[in-house]
């Protein structure tokens, strides 16, 4: 079929648009230019003659009609008549045009900001987050006073299930993360330490730094991926699904019932995880100070006790539970934020990762100065 | 050509399975142009099952399927694309894209089908929109900020957008309150009649089966029985004849008759 096409004939007041061709919905782009091409000062009468038009797509014919009341309402006196038009559809799109449009009713645009408003709405925002956390925080202390009044509202169960989830699920690769690192940080170390002849301090090295740091720094990184963002997105997803009003209207408390469990899961879970990155650490670097270095087991296992100090162990693991707090409250906290979209959820879920991320990576350093200043 | 044009709907000894369970055997089916088709059958019978398999989204165990006379699971990617153009299709809770707002909804694939300017695929959305009889000011909401009744409107305002021949709904008054639901029969009728369409709708609103439908088709035992309301009130089948001769059934058509 041909494409489609507007023809203008006539002078003065009285007009003729000639249409031909195919006028279905592909043809919308080529009708919209025909029509744009139209005179902007069409006065008098119009006839649209539809007799060599084939089955019209209504988004054509609306875009034809839009354009000429367009003009009709810019510069009045144009009167619109149709000549075999398609059955029904003109006047159902003529009345349609008669709404309101809905740019009229748009809401009018947002005001930009200058410097000192953008401060403004920040600030606001940043009040009003504190407020939400600290409602936050004071929830699940409420929750978790009651928790310690009986075993029933620890919620046995759902605990059990989150240790398995975010613990014993996670035991592969924490397990490899640790190995790896320390066999990393043996192997560099040694590089540099063979040069002054004092590669048996690589064992020093390795000890003190995943005992101390490594270990329960990357277990909470990679806990902070996996949990952090499961936690997000699982509580998210129940608050797009209503199952937290649920909840509530059925006299349970979300809190006690999604929150608390995850976060007493990850308490018991990121010690246990830690150990075994300890565990690991240790083994990759003794493996490599076995097969690498040249240093025999038990010399190995010699110079390890007289490298670690009894706080060593301890200056580790002791951050475990605090790293564990920050990635349970953010996650959680972020998942109940989630309203209204699946777009809400996404960015909620990145930020609970991101954040969680940050606030380890900072306690760890808030850590370090004050172990540093008490000579633990 | 052949002399008689092909069905709209034709599903020919369609199997459906969930491991064990089995869903549809030897399920027949098929929807003459240009009417309103209702699908029926008790909860968990495989009616929205049934959309998806003839829709393409989910591969049948066995069975055929054709859309106007094309088979379905033997089309290549860019005769998908083509027939999804023909196709209109909305489901039960709307699906309407969450974090784009109603005239981006509409316009997600006019813009994906047609090349025209923004400006031009705007105007569209709103004709669609105003056509499903939603307010101007509906364009610019978020689907978590509509009404259920203006969630099934903006869907259909969506499924619409590309002027399709064949018109699937899955459920489009559950929800609604009974003027609501009306008013969507009404609208219904009304884009049938001006728009040509072929409409297959799973409802349970005995108000719409009765009064939109041309012909229903009833799930039972995992096949489907088809005809005119009249066949199925005639029907010995046990489940048509309590659904169709149920309180409520009778209390519709008293109200219809009378």
């Amino acid at each position: 079929m041909a494409a489609a096409s507007l023809e203008l004939l006539g002078q003065g007041d009285r007009w003729r648009a000639e249409l031909r061709g195919d006028w279905s919905l592909d043809a919308l782009a080529v009708v919209e230019a025909a029509v744009a091409g139209l005179p902007g000062d069409l006065h008098g009468i119009l006839v649209c003659d539809w007799r060599a038009v084939e089955a019209p797509a209504l988004a054509c014919v609306w875009t034809l009609l839009d354009g000429l009341h367009g003009r009709a309402r810019r510069h009045g006196a144009l009167e619109i008549r149709h000549d075999g038009a398609p059955p029904g559809s003109v006047a159902t799109l003529s009345a349609l045009l008669l709404q309101p449009s809905a740019e009229s009713q748009a809401p009018p645009p947002r005001r930009r900001l200058g410097p000192l408003g953008l401060v403004g709405a920040w600030s606001v925002e940043l009040a009003r987050e504190t407020r939400a956390a600290t409602e936050f925080i004071g929830r699940i202390a409420l929750v978790a006073t009651g928790a310690l009044r009986s075993l029933r509202a620890l919620r046995p169960r759902s605990v059990s299930r989150h240790v398995y989830e975010t613990g014993i699920l996670a035991v592969p690769i924490v397990a490899l993360i640790g190995f790896l690192v320390s066999v990393i940080v043996a192997y560099i170390g040694s590089q540099q330490l063979s040069r002054f002849g004092a590669d048996i301090f690589v064992v020093d090295l390795v000890t003190i730094s995943v005992l101390r740091e490594f270990g329960v720094l990357l277990t909470a990184v990679i806990i902070a991926g996996r949990s952090g963002s499961a936690f997000a997105a699982e509580i998210g997803v129940m608050r797009l699904n209503e199952e937290t009003d649920a909840l509530r209207a059925m006299g349970m408390s979300p809190f006690e019932l999604l929150v608390l469990p995850r976060l007493v899961a990850l308490l018991i879970a990121l010690p246990a995880l830690t150990i075994v990155a300890d565990a690991m650490g240790l083994a990759g670097g003794g493996l490599l100070c076995v097969t690498a270095l040249h240093i025999p087991l038990p010399e190995f296992g010699s110079r390890l006790r007289e490298a670690l100090a009894p706080t060593t162990f301890w200056a580790g693991l002791i951050k475990a539970p605090v790293f564990a707090v920050l990635i349970g409250l953010v996650g959680t906290y972020r998942g109940m934020q989630v309203r209204e979209s699946a777009r809400e959820l996404g960015r909620l879920t990145t930020l609970a990762v991101v954040q969680s991320l940050f606030l380890v990576i900072l306690a760890d350093a808030l850590f370090a100065v004050y172990f540093n200043e008490i000579d633990f | 050509m052949r002399a008689e044009p092909a069905p709209a709907v034709r599903v020919r000894g369609l199997e459906n399975r969930f491991g064990g369970q089995i869903v549809h055997a030897g399920l027949d089916m098929e929807v003459r142009r240009g009417e309103i088709f209702g699908v029926v059958g008790g909860s968990g019978a495989g009616k929205t099952v049934l959309l998806h398999t003839i829709l393409g989204l989910r591969r049948a165990d066995a069975g055929s399927v054709e859309l106007d006379g094309r088979a379905v699971e033997r089309l290549d990617e860019e005769q998908r694309r083509r027939l999804a153009r023909d196709v209109g299709v909305t489901f039960q809770h709307g699906a309407l894209i969450s974090s784009l707002d109603v005239r981006e909804n509409v316009k997600l694939p006019l813009r994906e089908h047609l090349g025209a300017s923004e400006r031009a695929l705007d105007r569209v959305a709103d004709l669609n929109i105003a056509l499903v009889g939603l307010p101007p000011d509906a364009a610019c909401k978020y689907p978590a900020q509509l009404s259920g009744g203006m969630v099934k409107r903006a869907a259909l305002a969506r499924a619409l957008a590309l002027e399709p021949k064949l018109l699937f709904l899955d459920e489009p008054t559950s929800g609604l309150d009974p003027i609501s639901a009306a008013a969507f029969d009404r609208l219904l009728l009304y884009l049938h009649a001006q728009l040509g369409l072929t409409v297959v709708m799973i409802t349970h609103d005995l108000d719409t089966l009765f009064g939109v439908c041309d012909r229903v088709g009833v799930i039972v035992e995992k096949r489907m029985v088809s005809g005119t309301l009249a066949d199925m009130l005639e029907s010995p089948q046990p489940w048509i004849r309590d659904y169709f001769h149920g309180p409520r059934a009778r209390a519709v058509r008293k109200e219809r008759d009378g």
